[in-house]
This record gives C-alpha cells, structure tokens and sequence, in this order.
C-alpha cells in the first residue's frame, strides 16, 4: 500500500523520513496545534509553496532546464480563479471555470515556448521563458480592468470556505469548525494528491527518460527518445500543476495581485527552495518549502530587530533592513549553489550511503 | 569567410522591417522620426549586447547578472554627472562632453572591475556546467541589484540630459532629438571599434578563431582563459557604457532597469545567434525600431511585438539569423 502510494521511492533516509512525517504531521493537524490567524497562513502557504516547487522540480531537477516563467503559470492559476469570481460572483462554478480556463491558458503557453526554443538548445528556453515571462506581468498590470492592475482583485469564495460559516455550534479541541478550516484542508489534500501524482510521474518510465535526457541529451537521443518531445511535456506538465498551486494560492488568499504571484521574488524563492531542498527529489521541494517558508514568514521579523540593534553603524543597518531580505537571499542561494548543491535530501541520503 | 558569399538576407530585413511599417504610420516625418529614434536605440542596445554574445560564443558561458553592468554603469553616471553640474548646466554641446566623457570612461572602469570580481567568484567556478551557470549569474544579477540598491537607495533617480543635448533638430519636417543622433554616433563608433578590433587585430584574430574553435586556439598555445577574461571585462565595461547611455535615453535610473533590459538583450541575442556579432547588430536593430514602431501604433504591446518578431524569426532560421556553426 505505502509501497504504491509513493510509487516505490521511498525517502532512503532515515532522517529524511522522520522529517517528511513530522511535516505531514504537522501541516495535517496544523488548525490544532498551532492556533492563530498567522500561523495558519504559514501553514497554507507552505501547502501552496510545495505543489509550486515540486512543479518547478520537475523541471529543473528532473529533466535539467530552467524555466523562468514558473511564476508566470502560478499568476495564471491564482488569476484565473481571481478574475472568474470577480467577474461571476463567488460559486463552485467561478472556481472550476477559472481552473479549467488557467489550465488551458497554461497548456498552449508552456507548449508554444517549450516548441519554440527547446528545439534549439535548453539554454534558450531559459532566455525565452524569461523574456515571455516579463511580458506577461507587464500585461497583467496594463490589463488593469481585468486583472485589477497593481492593486490586484479582492474577491470572495463560496460561503461553504468563507470564514463566516460554521459547520458546527460546539468548537473541537478549542478551534471553531468554520469555514476556514474546510478551506484549509480542501488545500491539504489538494496538496497531498498532487505532490503523490507527481512523485509517480518522475517514478514512471517517462521520468526515467527525463532523467536520462538530464544526464546525457545526446545519448538519450541516440538511444531513440525524441528529447524535444520529452522536454516540452515535461515542462507543459511543470505548467500545470503550477497553475494548480496559483489556483490554490487565490482561494486561500482570497485576493490576488501581482507581487503575491507573479512577481520575481517569488521566483526566486522558488529557485531557491528547490537548491536548498535537493534537486531532483520530490521530497526536497516539501522538506524545502516547509523549512524556508517558516523561516521566511519568522527570519524578516529577526532582520528587522538586528537593523534595529546596529541603528549606530548606519551602513551595516542599511545591508540588515528587511528590505534588504533579497540580498541576503540572493547570497543564500549562490552559496548553496556552490557548496551545497544536492541540497538537504541529497546530503541526508549521502549521509546514509557513507555510514 | 568569403565575400561573395555573405549571407545578406538578415540585412536586408531591417530596412525590410523600416519600409513595412511604412504605410500604417502615413506620415513620412514622423515615419523618419521613429525610425532614427528605433535606430539609435538600437545601437544603445547593440553596445550592451556585443560583450554578452561574445562572452557566450567563446567560452559557452551565458551571464544571465549582464544586466547589472548596465545599471551599475547608470548608477555611476549619476554621481559623476551630479558632481559636474558647471559642465552639464552649460548649454555649450562641447562643455557637456567634458562632463558625459568621464561619466562614460568611470561608469565603464567600474564596471569593468566588477566584471572582473564577478568572472572570478561567480562564474569562473560553474565553468562547463550550463545549469548552475544560469542559476549562479542570476543569483549574482540580485545580489548585485540589491547592493546597487543599499549604495544609491531604491528609489528611481532622475539623470537629465546636460543643456547642450536637449533640444530637437528638424530636417524638413521630421524632428529628431539631438541626443538620438549623439547615440547612433556613439554606437557607430563603438561598432567601428568593434569590427576593427575584431578583424584587424591579432587579439581580434585569436577571439574569432577561439568562438569557432576553441580547442585548436588552445592546442596552438594561446592561453584562451585570458582572452576571455579580457572578453568580459570588455563586455561588461561596455554594458557600463550602455548603461550611460540607456540612463540618459530614459533621462532617468531605477536599479531594476538592469532587468528590464536584459529582457530586450536575450530578445536581440537569440534574435541574432546566440555568440555572432553581427546577429546581435541587427536583432538589436530589429528591436529598436520594433519597440519604437509600436510604441507609436500599438503603446500596450510594445514588449509583446518584440516576442512576436523573435518568433518570427526562429520560424525561418531556429538558431538566430546568423547562427555559429558548432
């Protein structure tokens, strides 16, 4: 059964299994433990953030290009539900046109740029989907009768996940059962599916040959495997379940604008989740995603205090002030790049295989 | 190669392109005005890109951080032209230059030498390995764009053009901004430079020889690491100059304009083939006068229309107008 359920990739670490369960854990029962408007955001934001960065890990760890677009397919998952129940009125049927209209909008994007420059080199991809994706936030805030412009879209989901509607009088264990909390778990499950359809596509013969494209393009081409198409599904895949995550973003948000999703900061995030978390292993992304969006939600209020502390030594606070947080980011990720490029899961299992 | 048989139908497409958009804008001076504002830009952005295409065909590294260059070079400028307001307040064309020359020759010594840090601790270790080069330059572009941010402060600053390069010339009826024609001179200048170096020279012998072949330079004792050091501390220095110059264009700096238009660089690049010099001339031409053509028609899609022209021409040649052949 388990065997099945993780398509036979078991976490070949014994830490790496202990942290992957006390994450699950953790976010399965996160209303109950950890009680509070802020930390409940972290939790689904976490829950976002891993579908996201195990789409982007599809990508850069599995098949070995990088897209810089990922944010471009979130933006259109979160947009298309903002725009459809802004512009029907909340429903089940705002959010499922929404999705069905992002995922096809994310469908012929991915597979027009991923035919476009993969049949030339991988590198182009990356300049392409870059330029492609500046266009593209660039029209979301001149498209701002629709989208919203800078301000973005607030809007309102069905009553069933708002947080006025209580499902019981009696509240279990101190939490009310609102409306919230459906919501909340409606992300975890959705969460938990994805991130399991995705550990069996990169368990699947088809994400072999994506590995195979990964460590040798030429070789894998001379086997027989056309490595265009092999690329550009795998990146219209990464686009999909990206849309999702967007998707899943707008509903627990209840708002989306242009720096919740589609701005490069969060690109970079994601970029850096994946390094840190482990290239090319699933359970990196949502080891990743859960120990940097805690960090991240936590870290820029310590940033904050050591400003405050060296307020003496003017140039030193201006590097620590919270504004600065893509700076240090930035030196994060080139460092882990260098020293620390299989990331947390990769060194785990390292440490297993050594002792 | 042999001179009769240049490939001349990319160069054809640019005054292919300039007679097209003929007939939708009408009136022929504001046709002159667009194309020699679209020209001048693209020479602006044909300096930035030189030194990227040629990092790229020689050693195989793509620097996605080139953009910082171009607002480090920008950043520069603005103090320097702040410090010599005597200069740039005179209304004299040759006074101003003795203000702008130095800006340009500090803001490319500047980034010049940080071209050189940025070669030895970025991307010197990723050497062979596209994927980390890419995630390591882009790591290196925020860091950068953030320091840049820590020095000048977030915030857009203004860079106005000194007295003497203000104004509009008229040719009939077609006006033209006088820096324009400052910035098709410069470009001219900066390209003949170029050529010569690259076809005159022996370092210009040894750098061609080194993108077509770079096992062969080597085997014959040339020390190619150096060359491409050199490379790219030109490349970066000159992305300074056209990062002066792209500030003075805008009137105005943001340290995310290094972003901004490496978008339109990759655009002229893969336009052009990836490593080929002259590719990189004429997409960034192409993208000039396409931004300016619709900036004029269409304002909205002015980005869009230059992702549609890259498309257009990777239908009829998918490796750029004048790929290497490797």
């Amino acid at each position: 059964m388990l065997t099945r359920l993780l398509s036979n990739d078991f976490p070949r670490s014994r830490i790496l299994a202990v942290l992957l369960v006390v994450l699950l854990f953790a976010l399965a029962f996160a209303p109950f433990l950890f009680p509070g408007v802020k930390a409940l955001n972290v939790a689904a934001k976490i829950l976002v953030f891993i579908v996201l960065v195990a789409s982007f890990d599809l990508l850069l760890g599995y098949t070995g290009i990088v897209s810089f677009a990922q944010t471009m397919f979130f933006g259109i998952g979160a947009y298309g539900i903002a725009i459809a129940s802004t512009g029907m009125g909340p429903g089940w049927t705002a959010i499922a046109v929404g999705l069905v209209v992002s995922l096809a909008l994310s469908f012929v994007l991915a597979l027009a740029v991923g035919l476009f420059s993969l049949r030339v080199r991988a590198i182009f991809f990356s300049m392409i989907t870059l330029a492609v994706a500046a266009a593209f936030q660039t029209l979301a805030s001149q498209l701002s009768d629709i989208t919203g412009g800078e301000d973005g879209l607030t809007f309102k989901m069905p009553e069933v996940l708002s947080p006025g509607f209580q499902w019981a009088q009696e509240p279990l264990f101190g939490v009310s059962l609102d409306g919230r909390l459906l919501c909340y778990y409606l992300l975890f499950v959705v969460t938990l599916v994805a991130l399991l359809a995705m550990l069996r596509i990169v368990n699947s013969p088809f994400g072999r040959v994506l590995q195979a494209i990964r460590e040798n393009e030429f070789r894998a081409e001379a086997i027989g495997y056309p490595v265009v198409v092999y690329r550009t599904t795998s990146s219209v895949l990464s686009a999909l379940f990206a849309t999702v995550a967007g998707a899943l973003l707008a509903i627990w948000l209840r708002y989306n604008g242009p720096d919740t999703s589609l701005s490069f900061e969060v690109m970079l995030d994601v970029l850096l989740i994946v390094v840190i978390g482990g290239m090319g292993t699933i359970y990196g992304a949502a080891v990743g995603a859960g120990i940097f969006v805690f960090a991240q939600s936590y870290l820029q209020d310590l940033l904050k205090l050591a400003s405050e502390a060296t307020g003496s030594l003017p140039w030193l606070s201006a590097l620590l002030s919270p504004d600065r947080w893509l700076l240090w980011l930035g030196l994060l990720f080139v460092l882990s790049v260098y020293y620390f490029p299989t990331g947390v899961v990769g060194r785990l299992r390292a440490l297993r295989a050594g002792g | 190669m042999n001179k009769f048989d240049f490939d001349w139908k990319p160069v054809a497409l640019v005054p292919v392109l300039a007679l097209l958009v003929f007939p939708f804008i009408g009136s022929p001076s504001t046709w002159v005005t667009l194309t020699v504002a679209g020209l001048a830009m693209g020479m602006i952005i044909f300096i930035i890109a030189s030194g990227l295409t040629l990092v790229f065909g020689l050693m195989d590294v793509l620097n996605f951080g080139h953009g910082v260059f171009i607002a480090l070079g920008a950043f520069v400028a603005t103090s320097v032209l702040g410090a010599m307001g005597d200069y740039t307040g005179s209304s004299s064309l040759w006074v101003n230059m003795m203000a702008v020359l130095p800006a340009m020759v500090v803001a490319m010594l500047v980034a010049g030498a940080v071209g050189l840090a940025f070669e030895r601790f970025i991307v010197r270790p990723v050497y062979g390995n596209h994927l980390k080069q890419i995630l390591i330059t882009m790591g290196g572009m925020i860091i950068g764009e953030e320091l840049i941010k820590v020095i000048w402060g977030p915030l857009q600053i203004p860079l106005p053009l000194p007295e003497g390069m203000r104004g509009t010339i008229f040719f009939g009826d077609a006006g033209i901004e006088k820096y324009r024609l400052i910035a098709v001179v410069v470009g001219l200048l900066v390209f003949g430079a170029l050529l010569w170096v690259l076809t005159r020279t022996k370092i210009g012998l040894l750098i061609r020889a080194g993108v077509q072949d770079r096992e062969m330079v080597e085997s014959l004792g040339y020390r190619i690491k150096m060359l491409f050091i050199g490379v790219f501390v030109v490349g970066s220095a000159l992305a300074g100059l056209g990062g002066v110059m792209w500030g003075l264009y805008q009137q105005s700096v943001v340290p995310q304009m290094g972003a901004q238009v490496n978008v339109l660089i990759f655009i002229v690049l893969i336009i052009g083939g990836l490593g080929s010099t002259s590719g990189a001339l004429i997409g960034a031409l192409l993208v000039g006068l396409m931004a300016n053509y619709t900036g004029f028609l269409v304002p909205k899609a002015a980005l869009f229309s230059n992702i549609a022209l890259m498309m257009a021409i990777l239908l009829w040649r998918p490796q750029g107008v004048y790929a290497l052949s490797k």
